[in-house]
């Protein structure tokens, strides 16, 4: 069933030629009206994750509903094709459900708005934004349960549904979703954010046909299409060798946490004639916890073109002109393709994870151009309880990272992957949560050695100042942030808390409910990135600079094969100890550092105080745990 | 013309007189003060200076009489105050008065921007929390650039290296409690080592200083103990907001650019007070337009980075408000680059922030954007690609274009304008620099060898590279914001503005380019046309309920009291003051805020829930909605303004169609790979009404116009002049 679009003038628009200045003005006017989106929604919402983090993405698509502007890619062609219900001028759609979208947003936190956007009766174009809400019920504050079992513990779940009718807001219905949430006056906040960005989206598309005239508009929509689709064609020959050879890489997620892991990704590339295809077969199954990750097929294609494209011309804009010079196949029952009603809460780890991925797979053909393995994941910390005054108080958070060493140069330290985010400022978790943050430093050594050297991650010491819970959602582990080109693996992530009564315990990478009491205090460490090329290569002096900014130890400079000297480099040591280390040097384009998982989870008590997680066991036609 | 060793001769003899002169003033330093005259501000003259990379512009403004007076002279780097002071001496000799009847002298100054872009601030030295020395290090963690940024994006390393950063073992909570005092003992032993490490500014910037800020000022108060001489940032007295990287980074920029923006206001007040009266009044422009003291100006530089352009853009506003232009694009081309701006409804727009190059503060500004092209811009052909680019190396003031004698011999802008007849060699530039065509020549012969050209087809290569560069950056404050550059007029100014503006503007297609009477002088006369203004604020986050309109009430009063008083003590009568309230004020738990404008009179009337009122009116204006949410108040502000000085147009007298009294003789320009005849005009000679066909080059006392062939100029009412495409409807 194809949902019906009502509109009062069926007339086809006719394709015009644009002259290359009114091109430029209608991209950069609808570049600037995504900008604007972000401005508006980020000073009007209330959750820290959309007002300081920025846990939210606009876009604006064709009539067609394709994206012109936007990050992630188009999911409406898939709304429009499974709703069954009329789309008419002053509708606007909300949904949650990654099922009912084909993985559009991928977690019930993630709440989708989408408006159609008329003019004169016709429909020509969409907004749509999501935005991750602090919580959206379910059985754990947060609502991100890593022990979940299927989706209904999750939270509640929205299919597509008029939430506004002919502009007329239904809010029964929102009252229903907002009475299923444990922050409701967060969540009706950033709703009517995100629906104050998508009428500023419709005033701008609005005033550039008023400007250029609906046909000069629609053209220009699908010059920008096209203009992407040549940029990706010729990409796609440059960097994927065509022929019988498939490039193959694989990593992983290293729990469930549910005591099983790791869990593999894999995927093979290659070319036919102008079409790229990438295949994720070798995939482990779908877990029986909230790991997977139900991964849309075009927001993959996104991923890939964005992490193409911007080696040759950042400046361009990115829509979905290529899609068709990209073939995904995932199969059904994967980890990437769940089915209903598995659990899909906790898929960040395995979202960042597919860049690390697509790294390895595309830097195989031109290894100059190849990263190290960053920090590939969006951990979250959540905290909350009931404060003294016995008012409720719920922290849901994102962390950073080391990003990796590249051939542009050393990985920044304690950075977002992800783009757009930011930090919380540290100054605004104590204003307005029972927080102390006790340090917010980076971690000394935790960046891979390499000749660019990976970022370091970062330690956040927080003190509780109430009674409360936490949970956490990491990973990296047990598997490190590999290295290329002779770099090596950054450090793995930790977290240990610190009793009042001196007590220390080492957390688990993923748990919920953990009790904690005033004076505790979590450190929550990240990884680093991996290293890229020789670390023996590496100016000594740039070394002994990281040492003064103790961003690397004066141990941890021997790893460079530098040899410091009341923070001076010994010339003569260092050589010494860099021919020496020249002779066992590996030759392994990647460095995981480890052999086997097998040998990795021998050592993993002694490394990680962890017992090794037991390798998964999956059934045929398994769905979700019973 | 001259030969080269006349011009030598010739400018061996200026520099002579230079020093000369500069010997004289330092005599001068070292006597007595002169008498201190009573005076108060707006009864004398008011003096606009504005330093540029090349030159230094002045106008004076007599308001009793309805005259104005300019001068221009080569800014002097090393020191620029010498440079104002020239043009001060020149000015009062050229209009016939002395020093001491200036009572206030306005000045935008590119000090502290200039010290940003060429990396030249101090070694700064940075005090943060125990736990967070890398503040600045880690940053707010974004990498810009859209999904896959990260893959090109490098960091710039913090202007407070991270070397130089100490902790101090102290601790503020959230609602200003000390949760742990101050180690005093260990950080004096800190201090003392990072002051051995050579710093030469410090900043202090403490975690939740901004809600108690006494471990910030013991801090100060241990460093000036220690080296009284390096100059202390604190960041709760720069920024006092939350947030803390930004207030730190904020307060490293201004501890960055301290020393030199303090050493070059302290010599230049002490020389116009020499020469003016320890009465005269000093005011420097800020970034967003406004006038800050001198003293204010030393120690908030960070307030200043862009009070170069402000400048410019504020003469503009004020010409195109005679010449009845409401939408303009502002282009301002120095000698080592090129700033422009937006202006719609005759309202320039601000921003919150201030960005140079990779820099970004929180302090407001004009929103100007800055490109690095400028006449002084170097042209070169990289030996690998054998691509020609100019810029964004300068050859600034010192050495100068070949074509300037003063020892430069690469190729910049200006020598390929001179180069292809656009800037002639017998024109006169600030009056008194000669130029010659043969260093210039010999100049751009480099770029015609690289490239295996002619001479004239390297210049006209120079030309249009950097024309596009500077086309980009109108781009970025027109297209790139969603506004057609088709419904802009150019305005074109600072000292190479008037060469590029007619080819800029058929770039763009904004019509007409509007070359201003003075070009070099209209950021002069922006500082001189700049009205007092004075401002008082404080943080005060509080939710209404918990609050009254008694107790806000009070604390505006007392900051209206503490902005008049600076403006009573600087001469303005209170009767002549305008005050108006800003109340920053938004939803419990919303990151942003709102500023409602209110007079005292209303706010005595309406109270808090009026301001409440008016808030939601214009959220749900901005953002299509209201919330029934607590208002939580932010920040209270009281500014205090000066009447608006009345406007002085200097009256000409019409003339025809017929501009060929003002022509000086003709003259050969290349353009579109062709020499073309052409005459040269003499802009003092030219009367409203006249039409100048291009090809044509108008020369004046501190600028040349260049109009384009095809392209017609037309002298409007108030003596600017209008280029439009000849056969454009406005130009018949």
């Amino acid at each position: 069933m194809v949902a019906k679009i009502i509109q009062s003038d069926t007339r086809p628009f006719n394709r015009i030629a644009v002259d290359p200045i009114t091109l430029d003005i209608v991209e950069n006017a609808l570049r600037n009206a995504r900008t604007e989106m972000d401005a508006v929604l980020f000073r009007t919402a209330m959750s820290p994750g959309i007002r300081e983090q920025h846990d939210a993405f606009p876009m604006i698509a064709n009539q067609e509903g394709k994206m012109v502007v936007g990050q992630f890619g188009s999911f409406l062609y898939g709304f429009i094709n499974g709703y069954e219900g009329t789309i008419e001028d002053g509708d606007i759609f909300i949904t949650n459900d990654p099922y009912s979208c084909n993985g559009a947003v991928s977690h019930l936190n993630d709440w989708l708005l989408m408006m159609p956007i008329f003019h004169e009766g016709k429909l020509v174009s969409w907004a749509a934004m999501f935005g991750h809400m602090t919580d959206v019920g379910g059985k754990v504050p947060g609502s991100l349960p890593t022990d979940a079992k299927m989706i209904y513990e999750e939270g509640m779940i929205v299919p597509p549904t008029k939430i506004f009718r002919k502009g007329e807001l239904a809010d029964e219905v929102l009252n229903i979703m907002l009475h299923n949430c444990r922050m409701p006056e967060w969540n009706k906040s950033d709703f009517f954010a995100i629906i104050a960005a998508l009428r500023l989206a419709e005033r701008r598309v609005r005033e550039n046909i008023d400007r250029f005239g609906v046909d000069t508009y629609i053209s220009a929509m699908w010059d920008m299409l096209d203009r992407n689709k040549a940029a990706m064609s010729a990409i796609i020959q440059m960097i994927i060798p065509e022929g019988d050879h498939k490039a193959h890489f694989e990593d992983w997620i290293d729990d469930d946490g549910m005591g099983n892991g790791p869990y593999r990704i894999a995927c093979s590339l290659w070319r036919e004639g102008e079409v790229a295809h990438f295949d994720f077969s070798d995939s482990d199954p779908q877990s029986l916890s909230s790991i997977n990750f139900l991964l849309n097929e075009e927001m993959f294609k996104m991923f890939f073109g964005a992490f193409t494209i911007n080696l040759f011309d950042p400046q361009i804009l990115f829509n979905d002109g290529f899609y068709d010079l990209v073939e995904v196949h995932i199969p059904e029952g994967c980890i990437l393709k769940p089915k209903k009603p598995a659990a899909l809460s906790c898929r960040t780890h395995m979202l960042g994870r597919i860049f690390d991925l697509m790294g390895g797979l595309l830097g195989q053909g031109a290894p100059d151009a190849l990263n190290a393995a960053g920090f590939s994941d969006s951990p979250h910390f959540m905290y909350s309880g009931f404060n003294e005054q016995g008012e409720w108080y719920q922290l849901f958070q994102i962390g950073f990272g080391g990003v990796p060493g590249r051939p542009a140069g050393d990985g920044p330290d304690g950075h977002s992957m992800w783009p757009a985010f930011t930090n919380v400022p540290n100054e605004f978790l104590e204003a307005y949560f029972p927080l102390r943050i006790r340090e917010y430093a980076t971690i000394p050594d935790s960046g891979g050695a390499g000749l660019h050297r990976g970022g370091n991650g970062i330690t956040i010491a927080y003190e509780m100042m109430e009674k409360g819970e936490i949970s956490i959602h990491d990973d990296r582990w047990l598997t490190y942030p590999w290295g290329v080109n002779g770099g090596e693996p950054g450090m793995r992530s930790t977290k240990r808390l610190v009793r009042t009564d001196g007590s220390e315990e080492n957390i688990p990478s993923k748990c919920d409910r953990i009790a904690v009491n005033p004076g505790d205090i979590l450190y929550f460490n990240t990884w680093g990135g991996g290293g890229w090329g020789n670390p023996l290569k590496r100016d000594p002096e740039l070394v002994a600079l990281d040492v003064s900014r103790k961003l690397v130890s004066e141990e941890g400079a021997k790893r460079y094969g530098v040899v410091l000297s009341r923070g001076k480099v010994d010339r003569k040591a260092t050589e010494k100890l860099r021919n020496k280390m020249a002779g066992s040097q590996s030759k392994q384009l990647f460095n995981r550092g480890f052999e086997s998982i097998e040998e990795l989870k021998k050592r993993c008590k002694a490394e990680t105080g962890f017992e090794p997680p037991a390798a998964p066991v999956f059934h045929r036609f398994m769905q979700a745990a019973e | 013309m001259n030969s080269t060793d006349d011009l030598i001769k010739h400018y061996e003899e200026r520099l002579a007189a230079f020093e000369e002169r500069l010997r004289r003033m330092e005599a001068d330093a070292g006597s007595a003060p002169a008498p201190v005259r009573p005076m108060r501000a707006g009864t004398g003259l008011r003096l606009g200076v504005d330093v540029g990379g090349t030159f230094t512009d002045l106008l004076m403004l007599d308001e009793k009489n309805g005259r104005t007076y300019t001068a221009k002279v080569p800014s002097t780097p090393a020191d620029s105050s010498i440079g104002v002071l020239n043009g001060i001496e020149k000015i009062c000799r050229e209009a016939g008065i002395a020093p001491t009847d200036i009572t206030e002298v306005m000045h935008g100054t590119t000090v502290a921007t200039n010290t940003v872009l060429t990396n030249a601030g101090a070694l700064v030295g940075l005090v943060t929390t125990k736990g967070y020395k890398d503040v600045l290090q880690i940053a707010r963690s974004y990498v810009p650039g859209g999904l896959g940024g990260w893959v090109i994006w490098n960091k710039t390393p913090p202007l407070a290296p991270l070397e130089l950063t100490i902790e101090a073992d102290e601790r503020m909570g959230a609602n200003g409690e000390v949760v742990s005092s101050l180690d005093e003992s260990r950080i004096r032993k800190d201090l003392k080592k990072l002051f051995d490490q050579g710093i030469e500014a410090l900043t202090i910037a403490l975690f939740n200083s901004y809600a108690n800020d006494a471990h910030e000022k013991r801090i100060a108060e241990i460093a000036r103990d220690i080296a009284p001489d390096i100059p202390v940032s604190t960041s709760a007295s720069i920024m006092p907001e939350m947030y803390e990287y930004e207030r730190a980074e904020t307060t490293v920029v201004n501890s960055y650019v301290r020393p030199v923006v303090s050493k070059y206001v302290s010599n230049l007040q002490r020389e116009l007070r020499n020469r003016m009266g320890e009465n005269v009044l000093l005011q420097i422009l800020r970034s967003d337009g406004g006038l800050s003291s001198a003293q204010l100006a030393m120690d908030q530089p960070v307030n200043l980075l862009m009070s170069g352009p402000a400048g410019g853009v504020s003469g503009a506003l004020w010409i195109a408000k005679q010449a009845k232009f409401e939408n303009l694009l502002t282009f301002d081309m120095g000698g080592t680059s090129t700033d422009v701006a937006l202006i719609q409804n005759s309202v320039a727009r601000t921003r919150r922030e201030t960005r140079v190059a990779d820099v970004t503060v929180r302090a407001p500004s004009i929103d100007v954007r800055t490109v690095g092209a400028g006449g002084g811009s170097i042209a070169y052909v990289p030996e690998l690609t054998k691509a020609l680019r100019v810029g964004p190396q300068s050859a600034g003031a010192d050495p100068g274009p070949a074509a300037y004698m003063k020892g430069g011999e690469e190729p910049t802008v200006t020598d390929a304008n001179v180069v292809l007849g656009y800037l002639p060699s017998d024109a006169k530039l600030g009056g008194d620099m000669a130029i010659s065509r043969d260093k210039a020549a010999e100049a751009v012969g480099k770029i015609a060898d690289a490239l295996s050209i002619p001479v004239e087809e390297a210049a006209e290569g120079i030309i249009k590279i950097v024309n596009e560069n500077m086309c980009g950056a109108l781009r970025l404050v027109s297209v790139e914001q969603g506004y057609d550059p088709r419904e802009f007029a150019l305005i074109g100014f600072g000292g190479a503005g008037p060469l590029h503006a007619n080819a800029l503007a058929r770039l763009i297609n904004s019509w007409p380019a509007i070359i201003p009477p003075g070009p070099g002088v209209l950021c002069a006369y922006g500082d001189a046309t700049t009205q007092l203004r004075n401002e008082a604020s404080q943080t005060y986050v509080t939710r209404v309920a918990d609050t009254s309109d008694a107790e806000v009430g009070k604390m505006l009063n007392a900051l209206r009291d503490a902005a008049a008083r600076e403006l009573t003590s600087e001469g303005v009568a209170q009767s002549g003051q305008s005050v108006i309230y800003q109340i920053d004020i938004r939803y419990h738990g919303q990151g942003m805020k709102l500023t409602i404008d209110v007079s005292p009179e209303d706010f005595e009337r309406e109270g808090l829930a009026g301001i409440g009122r008016r808030f939601d009116k214009e959220h749900e204006q901005l953002f299509t909605f209201a919330l029934d949410a607590e208002h939580e108040l932010v920040g209270l502000r009281a500014v205090v303004q000066d009447a608006e000085k009345s406007f002085i147009a200097e009256n000409q007298g019409a003339g025809g169609a017929d501009a060929s009294s003002a022509r000086v003789h003709t003259t050969r320009i290349y353009t579109d790979g062709n020499w073309q005849e052409g005459h040269i005009y003499d802009r003092d000679r030219l009367r409203p009404g006249n039409r100048i066909e291009g090809p044509a080059v108008v020369t004046e006392m501190d600028s040349t116009a260049l109009i384009l062939p095809d392209h017609v100029g037309v002298v409007d009412d108030v003596g600017n002049i209008l280029i439009w495409p000849a056969d454009h409807e406005n130009a018949r």
